[in-house]
C-alpha cells in the first residue's frame, strides 16, 4: 500500500540495445498495451520496475512494524481485530508485490536480502515512531490515504503484473483508511485529552505524510522516463496537491488543525501549503530518521528467527520427495 | 548468508459464482500442503473463493508471446465462426 518516490528510474536507456525493438516497445506503450513478463523490454525498464516494485514490497513489510507496535495495546477487542486484519493485509500486499517483482527475473530471496543488507530503500514514512494510539488512527487516515492516491494510477501502469497487484491492493486499501478515520473521529468526539492526542498525532505526521509523494517536480530528475514508459502517470506535486485538497476538509470535519499556519485556499479551490522541509526527507532516506535502525534490526531479527522454520520446511519437503521416489522404485 | 530459494506456485481460485478456477497470483512454499495454506491466507482473506488449486510454476507450459501472431492467426481470419456473420431478417425476431 505504500509507494513513495520509489518511482524514480535511472533514466538510463541511452545505450539503446536494439533500436528497432526499443521503438516497437515504445509503440506498444503508446498504444496503451500491457507489457507482460516474457515480452521483450529494455534493460532499463526492467531495472526501474524491479527496483520500484521491490521497494514498494519492502515498504509493505516494514510498514507492519509501526502498527504492529499497537496490536497488543489496542483499546478494545474490536479495534484489535481490525488492526490485526490491517497488518495482515500489509503482509499480503508485500507478498503480491514480491511476486510481481519476481516476474522480472530477480528472486524474492535476493530482493529481501538486499533490503536486509540496507541496500534497498523503503518508504521513509515508516521510520517515524507510533507514540500513541492516535498515531494508529493517523496512519490509517493519512498514510494509507496518501498511499491510495499514489496507487490508484498504478493500477493502469504499463507492466501487467504490477498493475494487477495494484488492483488487488487498492480494493483492500479503503478499509484501512476508513478504520483510521473512524479511530480519529472517536478520539475527536471524546474527552479533551483524547482530542488533544489526535491533534498531537496529526501535528507529528502531517509533514512526513506530504513527503511520501517524493521530491518536488523541479527537483526530481528521473520522472521523464517513467512517464514515457507509463509507469508513472501523475507527477509528485500533482498527487500531493490532490491529497491535500482531499484531506483538509476531512481534518476540518474532525475539528483538527492542520499544522501549517501558512496554508490557504486559492481561487481555484486548491489548498496551498507551505514549503516542505526536504532536508528532513533526505536525512530520513539516508538512514538518519528516528527509527531507521530499529526497523532494519526488527526485520533482520524476524528473518533470522524464522530461518530454522524455512530450513525445516525445506528438509521435510525433501524427505517426502525422496520417500515417494523410493516407493515408486519398489 | 543468502536466503535459499523456496519453490514458486501459481494459485487458482474458483469464486462462489460458479465460474471456472481463475489465476490470481503466485506464492512461495516448500510443498503442496503449505502452498494451499499460504494461498488461503494470502488470496482469500475476504471470501474470494470456495476452491483453491496450487500448481508448481515450473509445471506450466506457456505459449511464446513473441509468436502470438502465428499462434492465433488461424482464428482471426475466420469471421464466419461468429453469429453476427449471418444475416437473419428482422421479421424472424431474436435468434
Amino acid at each position: 500500500m505504500y509507494t513513495q518516490a520509489l518511482n524514480t528510474s535511472e533514466g538510463d536507456d541511452r545505450h539503446i540495445e536494439d533500436a528497432a525493438r526499443a521503438a516497437q516497445f515504445q509503440a506498444r506503450i503508446d498504444a496503451d498495451e500491457r507489457i507482460e513478463p516474457n515480452d521483450w523490454m529494455p534493460a532499463a525498464y526492467r531495472k526501474t520496475l524491479t527496483r520500484q516494485i521491490s521497494q514498494h514490497a519492502h515498504s509493505e513489510i516494514v510498514g507492519m512494524l509501526p502498527e504492529g507496535n499497537w496490536i497488543t495495546r489496542a483499546p478494545s477487542l474490536r479495534r484489535k481485530a481490525a488492526l490485526l486484519a490491517k497488518v495482515q493485509d500489509e503482509c499480503g500486499h508485500g507478498l503480491y508485490l514480491y511476486a510481481a517483482a519476481e516476474t522480472l527475473g530477480s528472486s524474492r530471496e535476493e530482493l529481501v536480502d538486499l533490503m536486509l543488507a540496507g541496500k534497498a530503500k523503503y518508504s521513509s514514512i515508516f521510520n517515524y515512531p507510533t507514540l500513541t494510539w492516535a498515531d494508529i488512527g493517523t496512519i490509517g487516515w493519512l498514510v494509507d490515504g496518501a498511499a491510495i492516491m499514489n496507487q490508484i494510477p498504478l493500477c493502469r501502469c504499463s507492466y501487467g503484473p504490477y498493475a494487477r497487484a495494484m488492483i488487488r491492493v487498492c480494493k483492500e486499501e479503503s478499509f484501512h483508511q476508513r478504520q483510521g478515520f473512524e479511530i480519529m473521529l472517536t478520539l475527536c468526539r471524546g474527552t479533551d485529552e483524547q482530542k488533544a492526542m489526535a491533534q498531537d498525532a496529526l501535528n507529528r505526521w502531517w509533514w512526513p505524510v506530504l513527503m511520501m509523494f517524493g521530491p518536488p517536480d523541479q527537483a526530481s530528475q528521473h520522472s521523464d522516463t517513467s512517464t514515457k514508459w507509463k509507469i508513472k502517470r501523475f507527477s509528485n506535486d500533482e498527487l500531493r496537491q490532490k491529497f491535500v485538497d482531499a484531506t483538509v476538509p476531512q481534518a476540518q470535519f474532525l475539528g483538527l488543525t492542520v499544522p501549517d499556519p501558512g496554508m490557504k485556499q486559492n481561487e481555484a479551490g486548491n489548498w496551498e501549503y507551505s514549503a516542505i522541509d526536504w532536508v528532513e526527507f533526505k536525512q530520513v532516506l539516508a538512514g538518519n530518521g528516528p527509527c531507521n535502525r530499529d526497523r532494519l534490526a526488527a526485520r533482520r531479527k524476524a528473518h533470522e528467527d524464522g530461518a530454522w522454520v524455512r530450513e525445516a520446511a525445506m528438509a521435510y519437503a525433501e524427505k517426502r520427495r525422496q520417500r515417494s521416489a523410493l516407493q515408486a522404485a519398489e | 548468508m543468502a536466503t535459499p530459494n523456496i519453490p514458486l506456485w501459481e494459485v487458482f481460485i474458483r469464486s462462489r459464482n460458479g465460474l471456472a478456477h481463475k489465476h490470481v497470483g503466485s506464492l512461495h512454499a516448500t510443498d503442496a500442503t503449505l502452498a494451499l495454506q499460504a494461498a488461503r491466507d494470502i488470496y482469500t482473506r475476504r471470501g474470494e473463493g470456495l476452491s483453491i488449486w496450487v500448481v508448481p510454476s515450473n509445471a506450466i507450459t506457456a505459449s511464446d508471446p513473441s509468436e502470438k501472431g502465428m499462434m492465433f492467426e488461424p482464428a482471426e481470419s475466420k469471421i464466419y465462426r461468429h453469429p453476427t456473420f449471418y444475416d437473419v431478417p428482422e421479421e424472424v425476431g431474436h435468434m
